[in-house]
């Protein structure tokens, strides 16, 4: 498989650190596969922008960051500016466009989805817009399948919440699936 | 029963370890990066009974572990940067007074605060040398969780052996990043239990005379042999005393009992290294670049290998003098001033042949990082 | 059992000084543990470094003896591994109050069933006279030769305020209350403070020119009153005796116990 170097980037409280852990989580434990996950912690963990890196592969991986992602999610206007040149060339660059304006062109396919809208339209709690995003990149790239995403979720919140999650995860999944069409039949 | 696939930071790995090691007993006080362990333990320690307790100082907790030892519980600390140094008093008491625990050390940038949330591998001479006086030491690392368990456990079982504290280097890299780990089913790792006298009571006791072999066999505080402890010179009864003959004889034992048993306490792994003309020498989260780097070298057709080391004290001199014998350029990779190229460059014949591929701001060393040194040193350019 | 069955008689002569109050200390400690019929084997002594810190080396219980100022540190490892041990910890008052000043206060925050001992002579003994958080301002020693510019703790206060549950002052004269102090203090279930003021008459004595042991020990008969003592309104300078806290608390280890339970059953 190709080796996928995931970025997510935003702000504390948006929830991009535990998406990107269920992403490595879900791969390891359900795919057979191997991830690491890392990211930056200390004053520059709080507040300002939040970074974690992901690696998913089906070889062993040894150098654990990320230099160069070629998936980079982006859901701060902070996040995209600081980060959104470090892409690979032709990698996927996506952002939510309730915070990001993508201003500049760079060599990669940017996405650019209504996601935080869609969740506090359709469901209102901000709390499960990770999941969504998380669904909208499987959407694009299929590193693992919705349903190993779904048992890692099982077994991290509780059961009430169970439901407002997948919701969110299909409704992510489904945006990108609608976006995927438009580009094909709009080139 | 398969084995058990979790996927955890490294701090996470310490703590499943150290619990399958048979922990009984932690002191520790908050301090990042190492936090984790005792977050962690504060939960799982008294679902199996075991006792955990957050001291009022860093100080304090390396002493707890100690008095907790001396009952019989397998006992650990862990802590990082400030806390290490302010704990080295207590583990040169624990050397001299020889009473086994385990103290973990996650690396983290700088002297004094330092960069409290960054990577480093600066301590590793301030785990040989940080206590006052001449002493001998064991130190282990690890570069990804599933070594990092087994050498946690090898660290429970080599201060069972050598009735020594046993230092566990890890870095700010290894735990707090997160990958798989298979915790191994009971059994799978052999454990080492503490050796208890077969003295009976009523008999003399003697608990710092060595067997035959040098091992020393403890009796629990609370049993029947009452026994002194003290961080003085002391006789084989435990009681002070300057006579010159003791103190050598106590001195030789404390160096010998490791320095002689280089050999055994030495782990390390080696990756292409048999016809390899330049050899990385690295440890710990380091070696994952040094390993990427030779990996793709390696595809290419270079002969290039890596020695990884996961025991730096006892410095397994022997070892490295025989890996580096071929070797046209030996690059020792590590995120210091050069810690153990220091050791490497006293080890081989030719320490001209040494050079250092390293990184000092708190930033990890990357495969990019070693790169553009094996250009400088290879003379392919500057 | 005999007094010098708790002796390690191998060791005598002890290496207090002459007239010192330290061996006083340990003859009413013996005699306390002697009249509670505790097993040598039930009590683990830990002490720090100093003249005080000796006294573990004399005595035949399982005996640790550490580092500076960390002896209650130790201890509290000792004690939350084998709750059942009695847990003795004799300091000097430099060893409890300046270099171990916090452990000693979280140890009484604790509350946790160990019994300490402040053997307070006022001065570093050890390492030849030099002042120490109880000598007291305006007293001589060979770090303060134009007199301590700084005032003393009040071991008694400062035990209450952190939490201990049972808190005592006697001193080296009166050796029958002493050795009834050091007995309730082991008995009770909580962390025990006795105070002892202890003549050092080599240093402290000398220093401060206030004579032989025996002067020293008349200071004390002198200057030291009973609690609630009517003298002690005529004149607030005196010292008072006795025991100040006697409270039933939570104590520590059986806290811990109960937090076991807890996570036994999930949370």
């Amino acid at each position: 498989m190709e080796r996928y170097r995931v970025v997510f980037s935003g702000s504390g409280g948006q929830g991009v650190i535990t998406a990107s852990i269920i992403l490595a989580e879900a791969a390891v434990l359900y795919e057979g596969l191997n991830a690491v996950q890392s990211q930056s912690y200390g004053p520059e963990a709080r507040g300002g922008a939040t970074r974690s890196d992901v690696i998913v592969s089906d070889r062993d991986i040894r150098f654990p960051k990320v230099n160069q992602p070629n998936v980079l999610i982006c859901l701060t206007q902070e996040a995209y500016n600081k980060f959104a040149t470090t892409i690979r060339p032709g990698g996927l660059l996506l952002t939510d466009s309730h915070f990001v304006k993508p201003a500049r062109k760079v060599d990669a396919r940017q996405v650019e989805l209504g996601m935080y809208k869609e969740v506090m339209d359709r469901i209102g709690k901000s709390v499960v817009f990770n999941i969504c995003v998380l669904g909208a990149m499987l959407g694009l790239v299929p590193i693992v399948k919705t349903d190993s995403i779904l048992k890692v979720i099982e077994t991290k919140i509780p059961t009430a919440f169970l439901d407002m999650n997948k919701k969110a995860l299909e409704m992510g999944f489904r945006l990108a699936d609608a976006s995927l069409f438009k580009q094909s039949v709009l080139p | 029963m398969g084995d058990h696939l979790i996927f955890v930071q490294g701090n996470e790995a310490c703590v499943e370890a150290a619990l399958y090691a048979g922990l009984g007993f932690f002191a520790g006080y908050p301090i990042t990066p190492s936090t984790e362990i005792a977050e962690l333990l504060s939960l799982r320690l008294p679902q199996r009974g075991g006792k955990f307790i957050q001291m009022e100082d860093e100080i304090a907790s390396m002493c707890a572990i100690i008095g907790a030892s001396l009952t019989g519980l397998k006992s650990m600390t862990a802590t990082s940067g400030p806390g290490f140094s302010l704990k080295q008093e207590a583990i040169g008491y624990a050397i001299m007074t020889e009473v086994p625990c385990v103290v973990v050390s996650v690396m983290r940038g700088g002297p004094s605060t330092g960069l409290p949330t960054k990577v480093s591998q600066g301590d590793v001479m301030q785990a040989r040398w940080g206590t006052h006086g001449d002493h001998a030491v064991i130190a282990l690392t690890a570069s990804n969780h599933q070594d990092l368990f087994a050498i946690t456990v090898e660290a429970f079982n080599l201060a069972e052996t050598y009735r020594t504290p046993v230092i566990l280097l890890f870095d700010e890299v290894i735990g707090h990043m997160r990958e798989k780990l298979i915790v191994p089913e009971p059994g799978e790792i052999p454990l080492v239990q503490r050796l208890r006298t077969s003295v009976r009571e009523g008999t003399d006791y003697h608990p710092y005379l060595p067997r035959e072999d040098g091992r020393l066999p403890m009796s629990d505080f609370g049993g029947v042999h009452r026994y002194n402890v003290t961080g003085l010179m002391h006789d084989m009864w435990g009681f002070p005393t300057d006579n010159p003959q003791v103190a050598y004889g106590l001195m030789r034992h404390l160096f010998d009992k490791i320095e002689g048993h280089v050999t055994e306490i030495a782990r390390m792994k080696e990756f292409f290294l048999d016809d390899a003309e330049t050899v990385l020498i690295s440890y710990g989260s380091a070696a994952r670049s040094a390993l990427h780097v030779v990996e793709n070298r390696r595809a290419r057709g270079e002969r290039m290998g890596l020695l990884e080391l996961q025991t730096l004290w006892p410095f397994p001199s022997g070892a490295v003098r025989e890996r580096c014998n071929q070797a046209k350029f030996v690059v020792v990779v590590e995120m210091n001033m050069g810690q153990i190229l220091l050791e490497v460059k006293k080890a081989v014949d030719d320490p001209e042949r040494v050079f250092l591929a390293n990184r000092i701001d708190g930033t990890f060393i990357s495969p990019t990082d070693i790169r553009n040194i094996l250009r400088v040193i290879q003379g392919k350019g500057v | 059992m005999a007094v010098m069955d708790y002796v390690r008689e191998r060791f005598m002569p002890h290496i207090w000084c002459p007239g010192c109050g330290h061996g006083t200390i340990m003859n009413n400690l013996v005699r306390a543990i002697e009249s509670l019929g505790l097993k040598k084997s039930e009590i683990v002594m830990v002490t720090g470094i100093g003249c005080s810190s000796r006294i573990s080396g004399y005595l035949d219980f399982h005996t640790l003896h550490t580092i500076h100022g960390r002896a209650l540190a130790f201890a509290t490892g000792v004690k939350l591994a084998r709750p059942e041990l009695t847990l003795i910890v004799p300091m000097g008052d430099g060893d409890a109050l300046a270099i171990g000043g916090n452990h000693f206060l979280h140890a009484a925050r604790r509350n946790i069933d160990i019994t300490a001992i402040i053997m307070n002579n006022s001065i570093y003994g050890m390492t030849g006279g030099q002042f120490s958080p109880l000598s007291g301002y305006g007293k001589t020693a060979t770090t303060a030769p134009y007199g301590n510019i700084y005032e003393s703790f009040d071991i008694v206060q400062l035990a209450k305020a952190a939490g201990a549950s049972f808190v005592g002052r006697t001193t080296t004269y009166h050796v029958t209350s002493m050795m009834e102090m050091i007995e309730e203090a082991i008995r009770h279930k909580g962390f025990s403070v006795v105070e002892i003021l202890t003549q050092c008459p080599t240093y402290f004595g000398r220093k401060n020119k206030v004579g032989d042991a025996v002067d020293m020990l008349n200071y004390y008969k002198d200057h030291t009153v009973p609690i609630g003592s009517d003298k002690k309104k005529e004149n607030p300078a005196l010292i008072e005796r006795g025991v100040f806290v006697r409270e039933e608390r939570a104590e520590y280890c059986e806290e811990y116990e109960k937090t076991v339970k807890r996570a036994e059953k999930g949370g």
